[in-house]
């Protein structure tokens, strides 16, 4: 009984040879040598696959680019009244699509600022916090400051896309989407 | 390094003396400083005294290996079935139920299957178990197969356990006397038996376990 060979030491419980097993216990077999073992053909198309991904994800960032110039300018849209939104007060509003939610802060009497609501991290939504002058994301404790929309604390690295404002005749206008990397 | 094949563990159940000596030396291991990976089991506590070393059989299919659900369990290419990994086990306490030795911990407070690894340290590193190396009486010992013939004349080592339907073949072995050395053991005899403390009729629960799995 111990004058097996090494690497082929567990025995299956039904005693049939492991290329008779199911396919389970050959993907998952007890044995610490054949569960180690990276055959040298997989391990080239592992990494044939995982370049030619990168490769592809190059393209598709180019493509993406060349789509988007393409798309023209965002559309102009009235999202509130001047006097709908109190000093401190806020207002939700999605823009440019309608899947897109988005914050109109006014910190004071003569300034407004609008967000993108979703949090760079994870998109989550993000609550504003008027007497702190922050944004906060309640799902991994994200910060951004109000001002700028910088991150300030937490996970998220990137500041949140800016939405450009335009007032005339007492309705703010949404005009363009501002995205930062940095 | 990998253990000497040559090497070997046998247990003689009757030369335990219970002094607990390999339950402290287990503690002493690096591999699982402070907790003790032996169960040392009294046989009938209220008719006699004698207590069995339990460690780790390493068994030829480990049924432990064969119940985990998150690939924890491996064995290592001398046959020793190492305690579960750290990152794939996920507590789920199926080796503990499964083992028909009984040999696996749950280690609750690490969310972590600890089982005797047969000192993996030590033993691939030549040296013998902690609990080997302390037993005052011999129970337990590590060494060659014809060292042990020549100390125990008397006995033979085997390595057949039958559990119910299942056979067990394992790596450690048992000592059985020489002149009718046993084709295998039944682990669950012992349930069989008339109950230690005339209370539970332990056979009702193993034979009500067992129907169940034959329909």
């Amino acid at each position: 009984m111990n004058q097996r060979k090494p690497e082929k030491i567990s025995l299956t419980p039904d005693g049939r040879p492991l290329c008779e097993q199911p396919v389970w216990r050959q993907d998952f077999p007890i044995d610490w040598p054949e569960d180690q073992y990276v055959a040298r053909r997989d391990f080239t198309k592992f990494l044939g696959l995982t370049s030619l991904a990168f490769v592809m994800g190059q393209f598709w960032i180019v493509v993406e680019n060349w789509s988007r110039r393409g798309r023209g300018l965002p559309p102009l849209r009235a999202i509130a009244q001047l006097d709908e939104v109190p000093v401190g007060g806020t207002k939700t509003f999605h823009y440019p699509e309608e899947t897109d939610p988005c914050l109109l802060l006014r910190p004071s009497e003569r300034s407004f600022l609008a967000y993108d609501q979703k949090c760079t991290h994870l998109s989550c939504a993000v609550i504003p916090e008027m007497s702190q002058g922050q944004l906060r994301c309640p799902c991994h404790h994200g910060y951004f400051e109000m001002a700028t929309g910088r991150p300030l604390a937490g996970p998220p690295r990137r500041p949140l896309p800016r939405i450009t404002l335009e007032i005339r005749d007492g309705i703010i206008y949404a005009t363009g989407i501002e995205r930062r990397m940095v | 390094m990998p253990v000497p094949m040559n090497m070997e563990f046998f247990i003689d159940q009757s030369r335990c003396i219970g002094c607990e000596s390999c339950v402290q030396a287990c503690t002493e291991c690096d591999s699982h400083k402070g907790h003790s990976m032996i169960h040392l089991d009294y046989v009938d506590r209220s008719r006699s005294t004698q207590t069995v070393p339990v460690v780790c059989m390493h068994c030829h299919s480990p049924t432990c290996a064969e119940v985990c659900p998150a690939d924890a369990i491996k064995r290592t290419e001398d046959g020793v079935v190492q305690s579960a990994r750290k990152p794939r086990c996920i507590a789920c306490n199926n080796c503990v139920l499964a083992c028909p030795f009984g040999v696996p911990k749950m280690k609750v407070e690490f969310e972590l299957m600890m089982k005797c690894d047969m000192c993996y340290d030590r033993t691939s590193t030549d040296r013998r178990p902690m609990c080997a190396t302390v037993c005052p009486s011999g129970a337990l010992f590590y060494g060659a197969r014809e060292e042990i013939e020549k100390l125990r004349p008397q006995s033979a080592p085997f390595n057949r356990f039958q559990f119910g339907r299942q056979t067990v073949t394992t790596k450690v072995n048992m000592m059985a006397p020489r002149r009718s050395p046993p084709e295998y053991l039944d682990v669950l005899a012992a349930m069989q038996g008339p109950p230690a403390g005339g209370k539970i009729p332990l056979d009702l629960l193993a034979s009500s376990l067992f129907e169940e799995g034959m329909s």
